[in-house]
């Protein structure tokens, strides 16, 4: 596995978060574990409905002041 | 100071004129010198390649010489950028030519790649390039109906363009006589309509409206010969004409020269300079900043690049950062319009699309060059 990639999507509204995360995803190796700031609380359910579907892991989400650090692997 | 620009396209457009303005006294002094490395001696105008699409707009409405967009202390040549030595403040160009720099200004933008997705070049259309306008112009033109199905990929130029296209193409049909025979398949990468929540909302309303069906969390795995595309979620959407957003890439040059995966550069979000060095400014599509790839994205930050490298000369310091200021016109078929207008601190709250904003919308067309000249 490679170092985690952090993407900084905080403050951001178009494409915002988990478009960034999706572009990022397709670059990503298998097994890379991926980091995205998002300072939309809307994130905290977005990714993790994407993620389920198409079948990636969700590693967990954690909250800093008003941003929220959501961890995802991708797994195929 | 000698600033080099590479890139004529908007962004890179405005960083020269702004600054030329703000820096013409120090140029016609020999103290200070701008020059402009582009690819092409013509300045196409990007959005209105949808109006090309649907016949509205001819090819050659799209173009003006670019020289004559120029202020005259502006040094322009047609000679793209092939290698950049970073580490010796220099580039070498097509032509073999040395260009040194005390500054640097990249701007070579976007393209659609169609052919990173299997099959979608083959099998679908898109309003991206002259030719490709063309040719959705001729498969629009010849539709007789059917299931006309958009699919999105990531990222993409101009965000408004999936909502546009639909919204354009239905209002077409209609006016055809059509619309009977022709059902819209909608289809967006993340849960909703629109990255924008409002503009996702409003939009909701509209295809309800209009019996526009959706698919949303589709993101493009395949397209097979039968326009049936695949997406990574593991479903499909049938077309028998087939509109696609491709998904984008930076520039080869970028890629080429190992300065940021797929042509994208890593770019601070607030002085915009590329990550690691102090002398190179990134402006427009160029960037891998994670906010909309757009005309106004790089019409903004060209301004706050042009005012700092003005002010490295006239203060010895750069005076402000970039805000994340963005501004989209949303068209909302052939006669209404709104916008959106947001920033890092301030969401957008787009208002009810109406015939005001969609007439300025058509006056923009022809107002871009002034503000490629930097007057507006």
């Amino acid at each position: 596995m490679s170092e985690r990639k952090i993407i900084d999507a905080r403050g951001t509204y178009c494409p915002g978060p988990l478009m960034e995360l999706i572009a990022a995803m397709k670059q990503a190796e298998v097994g890379d574990e991926l980091e995205i700031l998002s300072t939309d609380e809307g994130s905290v359910n977005d990714v993790p409905e994407w993620i389920n579907k198409v079948g990636h892991e969700m590693v967990g989400t954690t909250q800093e002041g008003d941003v929220w650090h959501i961890v995802v692997r991708k797994a195929k | 100071m000698k600033i080099l620009i590479v890139g004529g396209g908007m962004g890179g457009t405005i960083v020269a004129n702004n600054l030329a303005r703000r820096i013409g006294t120090e140029v016609r002094a020999g103290k200070a010198q701008i020059t402009m490395l582009s690819a092409s001696d013509r300045h196409m105008y990007q959005p209105g390649l949808l109006y090309t699409s649907i016949g509205r707009l001819a090819p050659d409405e799209l173009y003006r010489d670019q020289r004559s967009l120029l202020e005259p202390e502006i040094e322009f040549h047609v000679d793209p950028v092939e290698t950049f030595d970073l580490d010796n403040n220099r580039v070498v160009t097509k032509s073999g030519k040395t260009h040194s720099y005390d500054q640097l200004v990249i701007a070579t933008g976007s393209r659609a790649a169609p052919e990173t997705i299997p099959g979608l070049a083959e099998n679908s259309v898109n309003c991206y390039t002259e030719a490709a306008a063309l040719e959705m112009l001729r498969q629009v033109r010849d539709f007789k109906g059917g299931t006309v199905a958009v699919v999105v990929g990531v990222p993409h130029k101009c965000p408004m363009i999936p909502l546009e296209v639909t919204f354009v193409l239905h209002d077409y049909f209609k006016d055809k006589g059509i619309a009977d025979k022709v059902q819209f398949q909608y289809t967006y990468p993340i849960g909703r309509l629109h990255a924008l929540a409002p503009v996702a909302d409003w939009a909701k309303g509209e295809f309800a409206r209009l019996g526009i069906n959706t698919t949303t969390l589709f993101n493009m795995k395949e397209v097979d010969g039968n326009k049936i595309v695949h997406s990574e979620e593991g479903e499909t959407v049938d077309a028998d004409l087939l509109i696609s957003v491709p998904p984008h890439r930076g520039m080869e040059v970028i890629e080429k020269n190992e300065m940021g995966a797929n042509g994208f550069i890593p770019t601070d979000r607030l002085s915009l300079r590329m990550e690691g060095r102090d002398n190179v400014y990134i402006v427009g599509d160029t960037t891998n900043l994670p906010i909309s790839k757009a005309g106004s994205t790089a019409h903004f930050e060209a301004e706050t690049v042009a005012e700092n490298l003005a002010a490295l000369i006239k203060f010895g310091t750069t005076v402000r950062d970039y805000d994340g200021k963005v501004f989209c016109f949303i068209e909302a078929g052939k006669e209404r319009a709104t916008y959106a207008m947001f920033d890092y601190n301030n969401p957008p709250a787009p208002k009810a699309p109406n015939k005001a904003v969609h007439w300025f919308k058509m006056a923009y067309n022809q107002l871009y060059w002034a503000s490629a000249r930097g007057l507006l």
